[in-house]
């Protein structure tokens, strides 16, 4: 009996939680982009715009990468995962203060602001993501992934990843200033090593072995594995990433259960 | 019923620890009205928090066996770049109450009209105090939390909101932060002094009201109501 108690309590809890980061996403989107023009489409338009300019760039200036694959294939997959997990804490840093008086709905909670904010960038990278890969599969500039699956793989070890940085760098930044000024310029330090431009096989071996200590790289290269496999080498340490992902869950749901705001007196 | 034991709040100051309240215990059970007085920085607010579950006490515990509100009326909540029914649209979807329902009564209600489909950063603050109200009033709960008077808009308005609350809800419990004594008198039948921290009850307000007015060193008028 206990038990059923229990468990009804938790789909009681679970119910709450999916309409409360239900709520929040509606009211991010509409705030964000509003009801003008194209509205919510800037969603993944924006991710979608970002990564063609850089499609562009690299194409007409025929970037080094060190390998066969057509830089489109090759701008698209590292591009775009570099949005995936650089937008999350992007967005999640200073989230709460916003939004802090909704702490007086007591069924939200700090957690459900920072999972609304991922989630929305989640959806609008991946749209983003599958979208270029439709678009530019039917003109026959790119070819069909060859192992969706792996790609997916990779595509949510990179989602994981992005949203416990995020959740980490958000609940640092309520509680440190400091972390507010750091992540930006740390993030473009960190954004070239972590493959969006390169292969690691084409690294020297030495460099090659430090670089891969960034989980989002072995990450990228598991992804681009899956998508153009036969024409790389891909360099990646699946246990390694998780690893890494799991410690930094810990240590973003420590920090957010910190986060002890005293909601906005009015 | 509503049960706070032991019940501390500490906040860290660039001076040290600072103390907001001190083991606190209340219980307030369904239907009861508790007016709740302090000088500014007493923690009124605070203890508003730790009831609506805004905020967490340091230490004790807290049980709620009654749904209770967010502050009445209270306008922080809006986001001010979405109209007025996006922001009831809100507040329905976390509570879920269907908004169809509502929208014509806090329509109404509000007397806000058209206006409740533009922007709130276009409302006055007598337009955002109006939209706030009767969005709390769309939502039941079994406590009402009210942080100072509501004292919005236009007689008649006010008259309303008193109506609303104070007719057609008296049977709910209600827990009042305010400095208008005139206000407490009328509409409690409890009466908490919050000072040092700690919470002193009074079963007649007007040895409440006394020892308020001696804490504040006689800085507020001295004139009380006669007794009736």
């Amino acid at each position: 009996m206990a038990n059923e108690k229990a468990l009804r309590v938790m789909t009681r809890g679970w119910e709450v939680q999916q309409r409360v980061i239900g709520a929040l996403l509606l009211r991010e989107v509409l705030t964000r982009y509003g009801r003008n023009n194209i509205g919510f489409l800037w969603l993944f338009v924006e991710p979608m715009l970002f990564t063609l300019v850089i499609t562009a760039l690299w194409t007409a200036t025929r970037s080094v990468h060190g390998s066969d694959i057509p830089i489109v294939a090759f701008a698209i997959t590292g591009y775009s995962s570099v949005l995936l997990w650089r937008n999350m804490p992007n967005r999640c840093m200073r989230a709460v203060i916003p939004n802090v008086s909704l702490l007086f709905h007591r069924q939200v909670k700090v957690f459900d602001i920072y999972i609304a904010r991922i989630l929305l960038e989640f959806l609008g990278a991946t749209t983003s993501f599958v979208a270029l890969g439709l678009i530019f599969w039917s003109i026959g500039w790119l070819t069909a992934p060859e192992d969706v699956l792996q790609v997916l793989f990779g595509w949510m070890l990179l989602a994981w990843f992005g949203a416990a940085l995020g959740m980490l760098i958000g609940a640092l930044s309520e509680n440190m200033d400091m972390v507010d000024r750091l992540w930006p310029p740390f993030s473009y330090i960190i954004f070239p090593l972590s493959g969006a431009a390169f292969i690691a096989d084409a690294l020297p071996a030495t460099m090659r072995e430090v670089v891969l200590y960034l989980p989002m790289l072995n990450a990228l290269e598991l992804l681009r594995e899956g998508y153009f496999g036969s024409a790389m080498i891909a360099h990646y340490d699946i246990g390694y990433v998780i690893l890494c992902n799991f410690i930094l869950t810990l240590f973003a749901l420590a920090q957010v259960r910190r986060v002890g705001v005293e909601a906005a007196t009015e | 019923m509503i049960q706070l034991i032991g019940v501390s709040k500490f906040y860290k100051t660039l001076h040290g620890t600072k103390t907001v309240l001190d083991n606190v215990n209340l219980t307030i059970a369904p239907g009861e009205h508790v007016g709740i007085l302090g000088r500014n920085g007493a923690g009124k607010s605070t203890l508003v928090r730790i009831i609506g579950g805004a905020d967490t006490p340091s230490t004790g515990e807290i049980h709620r066996g009654m749904t209770v509100s967010w502050p009445l009326a209270f306008t922080g909540g809006f986001q001010t770049a979405l109209t007025g029914a996006d922001n009831l649209r809100f507040i329905c979807r976390i509570y879920n109450v269907d908004y169809k329902k509502q929208i014509d009564y806090v329509k109404e209600f509000s007397e806000l009209g058209s206006y409740l489909y533009e922007p709130v950063r276009t409302y006055s603050s007598g337009m955002r105090a109006k939209l706030a109200f009767g969005i709390s009033m769309s939502i039941d709960f079994d406590c009402y939390l009210i942080d100072e008077v509501i004292a919005v808009g236009d007689e008649s308005f006010r008259d309303k909101c008193r109506v609303e609350l104070f007719e057609k809800r008296s049977h709910k419990a209600m827990i009042i932060v305010s400095h208008s004594h005139r206000y407490l008198k009328d509409t409690c039948d409890r009466f908490l002094l919050l000072r040092n921290a700690k919470i002193e009850e009074f079963t007649d307000f007007r040895e409440g009201y006394e020892q308020y007015r001696l804490m504040m060193g006689g800085g507020i008028e001295s004139e009380l109501p006669d007794a009736t």
